[in-house]
């Protein structure tokens, strides 16, 4: 399996909003028309509700780092198959298809980066690929995310998506929850800061593993982040579930996220904490 | 009440039940124990041959099985001077998890497990064995108290996975559930899990961070239920069977995955048959891997835990 190593900028999951041959975008949360221009320059923030569209790892990059860019690491890392596993097509053939859908080689993308000036080791979860789903590249990747921080002594900064462990790779998949909590523990023995900031959609493994282990935890409006999925919990208790359960807002009210920051603000916000959490000198 | 019997254990349990009534017989009269002795070796070979060609479907059928011994039954059968503890000093207490003090071969210990319910009152209670935030609070601060006081964990880890409800998503599950990977990943102290039943996803894992992990001759471990992948999968639950083969969930498949270290083996028909039985072959392997880990400094557990979870992975070359 190969794949470029630059992705293209690609709009992702927003092409289903497009309307007039992609001049114009419809907002998935007030029905709004708006030029595409006018979502590109708000990030696929709507500008009339304020819903916030999922935005792909390149435009992050775009959005959070000093001059858009990073050092990537382990760009090669690919999955195998290790419970030789297939529905409708062999799981080598999904991840075919999806590097070719996406032309990333993974669900995420790590590397060391600057955010205001400031060292980080900085990863981003990549939903268009399979869900945002942690199989061993993820887990592999976010693992060494913090081992490299643990030793650069440069804080982490992590954005998840992700709809949980990746079935396909079995009970594999499930071991890397307790393989990036593992790596996350060190880094918190090392005393060197973890923000973990939560986008829409957070769940299953991914919330329930490194996303709620920052030392400052912080979620977009309106994501839906918990651990089991709305339609899972509304099978179970067998009716509608209240309006906005599980989002952000929802979390910040019970105690498990510190900050709710829309995403114009979200560098600024990333900055300020930085700022307050240098790692002290290695004891 | 009736035994509950699976379809596929119906002759197996037919000879058992016999064998059970020839004992009582042969115990007054010894003429009988001639016949005594070819009916049980009979129903070992009916056990040897339905038992090795089960479905990874049939297996936990019996993973699931309504008498098969939970935490508790171990606790009881394994350890002396036995304390429960409960409540997370949070919330509540959640019956669904057992977590407690106990001397296991003279040597206190702190014993964490999932447990379900014997009836439908105790089901309800204990919700099926499906934990609540509370009762993975009451966890950690169990494996903490183990790693403060140097103590081994032993956990038995037997559910369909962490409770999908609006209360626990409120009190925050997924928090919970990282929060005792992250205490089993720090402690100290030797932890030996073992999969005595159904290891249903993250809410299984939180309790199996540990240095040696076994697994149970019909336990299963699974990312996900097969029900539930089968209703990703294809949109129909009763696709189940075809799921759990995929799925590589059985005991074989752990141990081939490196997933598990040791498979234990039940006795004939399973643990549900003979608990006491099933106990003592837990005892062997659980004291070999505790004396295993004898020789490692607190430094060298939490190290040779990490590297046990930081090499699961599969990449191509």
């Amino acid at each position: 399996m190969t794949a470029p190593d630059q992705p293209p900028p690609s709009r992702g999951a927003n092409d289903a909003r497009a309307l007039g041959g992609g001049e114009f975008q419809r907002c998935e949360g007030c029905a709004a028309v708006h030029e595409t221009r006018v979502f590109e320059t708000t990030y696929e923030v709507c500008p009339a509700c304020g819903h916030h569209h999922r935005l792909s790892p390149e435009r992050y990059r775009r959005l959070l780092l000093d001059d858009a860019t990073f050092a990537a690491w382990d760009t090669h890392l690919e999955s195998a198959d290790p419970i030789e596993f297939s529905a409708d097509v062999p799981y080598p053939e999904r991840i075919a298809a999806a590097q070719r859908e996406t032309g990333a080689r993974d669900a995420i993308e790590t590397g060391r980066a600057r955010l205001g000036g400031h060292d980080i080791a900085y990863g981003c979860f990549r939903f268009a690929f399979l869900g945002g789903s942690m199989g061993s590249v993820v887990g592999e990747k976010v693992a060494r995310l913090f081992e490299r921080a643990a030793s650069a002594r440069i804080p982490a900064v992590l954005l998840q998506t992700s709809g949980g462990a990746r079935m396909q790779e079995g009970i594999v998949s499930l071991m890397q929850m307790a393989k990036t909590v593992g790596a996350r523990e060190r880094l918190r023995a090392a005393c060197v800061p973890f923000v973990s900031v939560m986008l829409g959609p957070t769940t299953g493994g991914v919330a329930a593993s490194t996303a709620f282990l920052g030392d400052v935890n912080v979620a977009e409006p309106g994501a839906l982040i918990g651990f089991a999925g709305p339609r899972v919990i509304e099978a179970t208790v067998g009716g509608r579930l209240p309006e906005g359960f599980q989002r952000s807002e929802f979390l910040l009210d019970h105690g498990m996220v510190d900050l709710v920051v829309p995403r114009a603000e979200l560098r600024a916000a990333l900055v300020r904490l930085l700022g307050h959490l240098r790692p002290p000198p290695a004891a | 009440m009736p035994p509950f019997v699976l379809p596929f254990e119906k002759p197996f349990v037919e000879l058992l039940t016999r064998v059970r009534e020839l004992r009582v017989l042969a115990a007054g009269d010894p003429k009988l124990l001639g016949e005594l002795a070819r009916l049980e070796e009979k129903t070992a070979q009916v056990a040897r041959d339905a038992y090795r060609e089960l479905s990874p479907m049939q297996k936990l059928q019996i993973a699931r099985h309504p008498e098969r011994p939970y935490t508790l039954d171990y606790a009881a059968r394994l350890l002396d001077d036995w304390v429960e503890l409960h409540g997370d000093r949070r919330f509540g207490d959640d019956a669904a998890v057992v977590a407690g003090l106990g001397r296991y071969h003279g040597r206190s210990v702190v014993v964490v497990g999932h447990q379900r319910g014997r009836d439908a009152d105790e089901n309800a209670r204990r919700n099926l064995g499906m934990p609540h935030p509370e009762g993975y609070r009451k966890a950690v601060r169990a494996f903490d108290l183990a790693d403060r006081m140097g103590l081994p964990i032993l956990t038995f880890v037997d559910t369909p996975g962490a409770f999908p409800g609006i209360a626990a998503e409120e009190r925050g599950q997924s928090e919970a559930i990282a929060g005792s990977l992250a205490a089993m990943s720090r402690v100290r102290v030797p932890v030996v899990a073992t999969i005595v039943g159904e290891g249903g996803s993250g809410g299984a894992l939180a309790f199996a961070v540990a240095n040696r992990v076994l697994v149970l001759e019909f336990g299963c471990y699974t990312v996900i239920s097969p029900e539930g992948c089968a209703a990703i999968l294809w949109r129909d639950a009763a696709r189940a069977p075809e799921a759990a083969e995929r799925l590589k969930m059985t005991a074989p498949d752990l141990l081939r995955l490196g997933i598990v270290d040791e498979v234990v083996a039940e006795p004939a028909g399973g643990a549900h048959h003979d608990h006491d039985e099933a106990a003592r072959r837990l005892d062997r392997a659980l004291s070999a891997a505790l004396a295993s880990l004898d020789s490692l400094s607190p430094a060298a557990l939490a190290d040779d835990r990490y590297r046990r979870f930081r090499a699961f992975g599969a990449l191509v070359a």
